[in-house]
C-alpha cells in the first residue's frame, strides 16, 4: 500500500511538468482514442438498435443514452477543474493550471449537450421544453458558471493572473454547486409536487442499464481524451520559448 | 435489433426527429471539441515556426 | 523606547475606513442614488410593459421587486473596488498591515449602507407601486433586509476578480448572476409563500444562513482577488 502511495506521488510530481505530461500523452493518446471510440461505437450500436424502448416514453427513451452521461460529465468535469484550479493555486504547478483551463470548455460542451438533448426529450415526454425544476435549473446555473470562468480567462491577458483569477471563481462556484441545488429543491417542493421522473421503473432491466454503463464509460474516456488534445495545444503555447517545444515543432513533418 | 428496416430505424416510431436531432447535437458538439484544439495546434505550429525562423534569420545577420 | 507611532488596532482600522468611505459616499451622492431612480423606473416599467391588471402585478411583483434589487446592486459596482482602484487608494489598503479580510469587510459595509439598505427601506413603497398585500410587504422588506447584503458580498468577489479589467463591468455580472440565483429564489419564494399563507419563516433562516457563509466566507475570497487582480 505504501509502495503504490509512492508510485502515485511520484507520478503525480512527474505530470506536474509539462514537457513529460507531453511525452506521456503522445504514448497514450492513440491507445485512448481507440478504447473510447470502440466503447462509444459499441454503445451507440446498442443504444440505437439493441436496447428496448420504454414501455410509456417509447423510442425517445433512448436519448438517455446521450444525456445520462453527458450530465454527469457536466459536474465530473466542474470537480476536476476546481480541483486542479486549487492544485495550481496552493502549489502553483503548471499543468495544474493548464489542466484547469482547458476542463471548462469541455465542460460547457458537455453541459450544452445534457441541457439540449434534455430538452428535446422533454418536448415528447412532458409536453414542453423546459421546465423549472431542480436538476434543469441546476444545471443552467453550471452552464453559466462555465460561461464566467472562460469569460474571465480571457478577459485577463496575463496567463499566471488568468489562472489565479478563474482559480478562485472556480472554488466560489463549488461552493454554490450544493446551494443551487439545495435551494431549488426546497423553492420546487413548496409550489409543485414531485417532478417526473426520468425512469418510471425504479430499476433497469439490464438491456436497458448496460448501454448506459457503456456509454458512461465511452464518454468518460472521451473527455480525458478531449482534455489530453487541449493540454497538449496549451503546454505548446505557453512553452513555445523552451528548447524541446523548439526541437518538436521543427523535427515533425506538417500534419 | 429493435428495427426490422432502416426507414423504421430512422422514423423511431413518428419520434426520429428527437432522437436523431439529440444524437446529431451531440456529434457535432463532440466533432466541435475534437477539431478546435487540432486546428489551434496547426496554427501554433506555424506560428512557432514562423518565429522560430525569424530567430534563425536575426541571429545570422548579427553573427 | 516605545514605538511613538503604534499602529490602529484592527477595530479602529476597521471603523475609520467605514467612515472614510461613507463620508466619500454622501460627497458624491450621485453613485448611489442614480442606483435608486433607476430601481424607481424600472419597477414602474412593469405594470406598463406587462400588464396593469392588480392580480397579475400582484402575482409578479416579488420577482420583480427581487430583480430590480439585484441589478441596482450590480449597478453600483463601480463604487465598490473601481474608483479607489483608479485613484491608486485600493493598492494602499491592500499593501497596508491592517487585515485585508477587515478592510474588505468595511468596503462591503458601506456599499450596502448605501445600496441594498436604500433599497430594502424603499420595498414596501415599491410594492404598494405593484399590489402586494400587506404580508408579502412586510416579508419584502425582511428578505431584502437579509438578502442585499449577501447580494453586496456576491458582487465584491466578481468586482475584487474584474477591478484591473477594461470595461469589466459586464464580466462582473456575468461572474455575480449565477452566484445571486440561490439567493433570488429564496427570497422571492419567502414573498410569495406570504402571499399565499404559507409559512416562511423557514426560507428566511435559509437566507440567513447564506448571509452568515457569505459573511464568513466571502471576504476571504475578495482578499485573495484583489491581491492576485493588483499584483499585474
Amino acid at each position: 500500500m505504501n509502495r503504490l502511495w509512492a508510485l502515485i506521488k511520484r507520478y503525480y510530481h512527474r505530470l506536474g511538468s509539462p514537457q513529460y505530461f507531453y511525452d506521456i500523452s503522445t504514448r497514450f493518446l492513440p491507445w485512448l482514442v481507440a478504447v473510447s471510440v470502440l466503447l462509444c461505437g459499441f454503445g451507440l450500436i446498442q443504444a440505437l438498435l439493441f436496447a428496448p424502448q420504454d414501455y410509456q416514453q417509447g423510442q425517445t427513451f433512448r436519448i438517455i443514452y446521450i444525456h445520462v452521461p453527458a450530465a454527469s460529465l457536466a459536474l465530473s468535469a466542474y470537480l476536476m477543474m476546481a480541483l486542479s484550479a486549487a492544485i495550481g493555486l496552493i502549489w502553483k504547478m503548471k499543468m495544474a493550471e493548464i489542466i484547469a483551463k482547458v476542463c471548462a470548455p469541455i465542460g460547457a460542451s458537455f453541459t450544452f449537450i445534457a441541457l439540449v438533448t434534455g430538452a428535446i426529450w422533454g418536448k415528447p415526454t412532458w409536453g414542453t421544453w423546459w421546465i423549472w425544476d431542480a436538476r434543469l435549473t441546476s444545471m443552467l446555473i453550471l452552464f453559466f458558471l462555465y460561461l464566467g470562468i472562460m469569460s474571465l480567462h480571457a478577459a485577463i491577458q496575463n496567463t499566471q493572473t488568468a489562472a489565479k483569477s478563474t482559480a478562485i471563481l472556480a472554488l466560489v462556484g463549488v461552493v454554490n454547486l450544493p446551494i443551487i441545488k439545495y435551494s431549488v429543491e426546497w423553492w420546487n417542493t413548496l409550489h409543485q409536487p414531485a417532478t417526473f421522473k426520468f425512469m418510471q421503473k425504479p430499476a433497469m432491466p439490464a438491456d436497458m442499464w448496460m448501454p448506459l454503463l457503456i456509454m458512461m464509460l465511452g464518454f468518460y474516456c472521451l473527455f480525458v481524451v478531449l482534455v489530453i488534445l487541449r493540454a497538449r495545444c496549451e503546454i505548446i503555447d505557453r512553452e513555445r520559448r523552451s528548447r524541446w517545444v523548439k526541437e518538436l515543432i521543427l523535427a515533425t513533418k506538417q500534419d | 435489433m429493435q428495427f426490422s428496416s432502416f426507414s423504421e430505424l430512422i422514423q423511431m416510431g413518428g419520434q426520429g426527429i428527437f432522437v436523431w436531432s439529440s444524437y446529431g447535437i451531440t456529434l457535432l458538439v463532440i466533432a466541435i471539441n475534437v477539431l478546435s484544439p487540432l486546428l489551434r495546434r496547426r496554427a501554433l505550429r506555424k506560428e512557432i515556426k514562423h518565429s522560430i525562423n525569424r530567430e534563425v534569420r536575426q541571429h545570422e545577420s548579427n553573427s | 523606547m516605545l514605538n511613538p507611532h503604534p499602529l490602529p488596532s484592527e477595530g479602529k482600522a476597521f471603523v475609520r475606513l467605514l467612515m472614510r468611505d461613507l463620508v466619500a459616499a454622501f460627497r458624491h451622492r450621485s453613485d448611489w442614488m442614480n442606483p435608486l431612480f433607476f430601481l424607481l423606473m424600472v419597477v414602474s416599467l412593469f405594470p406598463l410593459g406587462i400588464s396593469p391588471e392588480p392580480q397579475i402585478l400582484a402575482k409578479v411583483a416579488p420577482g420583480v421587486l427581487w430583480i430590480a434589487a439585484l441589478l441596482s446592486t450590480l449597478l453600483a459596482v463601480d463604487a465598490l473596488f473601481l474608483q479607489d482602484y483608479e485613484d491608486g487608494t485600493l493598492e494602499q489598503l491592500v499593501l497596508s498591515p491592517s487585515s485585508l479580510y477587515l478592510m474588505v469587510l468595511a468596503k462591503v459595509v458601506t456599499h450596502w449602507l448605501v445600496t441594498g439598505l436604500p433599497v430594502a427601506l424603499l420595498a414596501p413603497l415599491l410594492g404598494i407601486m405593484l399590489n402586494l398585500s400587506g404580508d408579502g410587504l412586510w416579508v419584502l422588506t425582511l428578505t431584502l433586509l437579509i438578502g442585499t447584503p449577501t447580494l453586496t458580498l456576491i458582487t465584491a468577489i466578481g468586482a475584487a476578480l474584474t477591478v484591473g479589467i477594461r470595461r469589466g463591468g459586464l464580466l462582473v455580472s456575468l461572474i455575480a448572476l449565477p452566484l445571486y440565483i440561490p439567493v433570488l429564489i429564496l427570497g422571492t419564494a419567502a414573498v410569495v409563500a406570504a402571499v399565499d399563507g404559507f409559512a416562511y419563516q423557514a426560507h428566511l433562516s435559509l437566507l440567513g444562513a447564506m448571509l452568515a457563509l457569505a459573511l464568513v466566507l466571502a471576504p476571504f475570497a475578495v482578499a485573495a482577488s484583489l491581491r492576485i487582480s493588483l499584483s499585474n
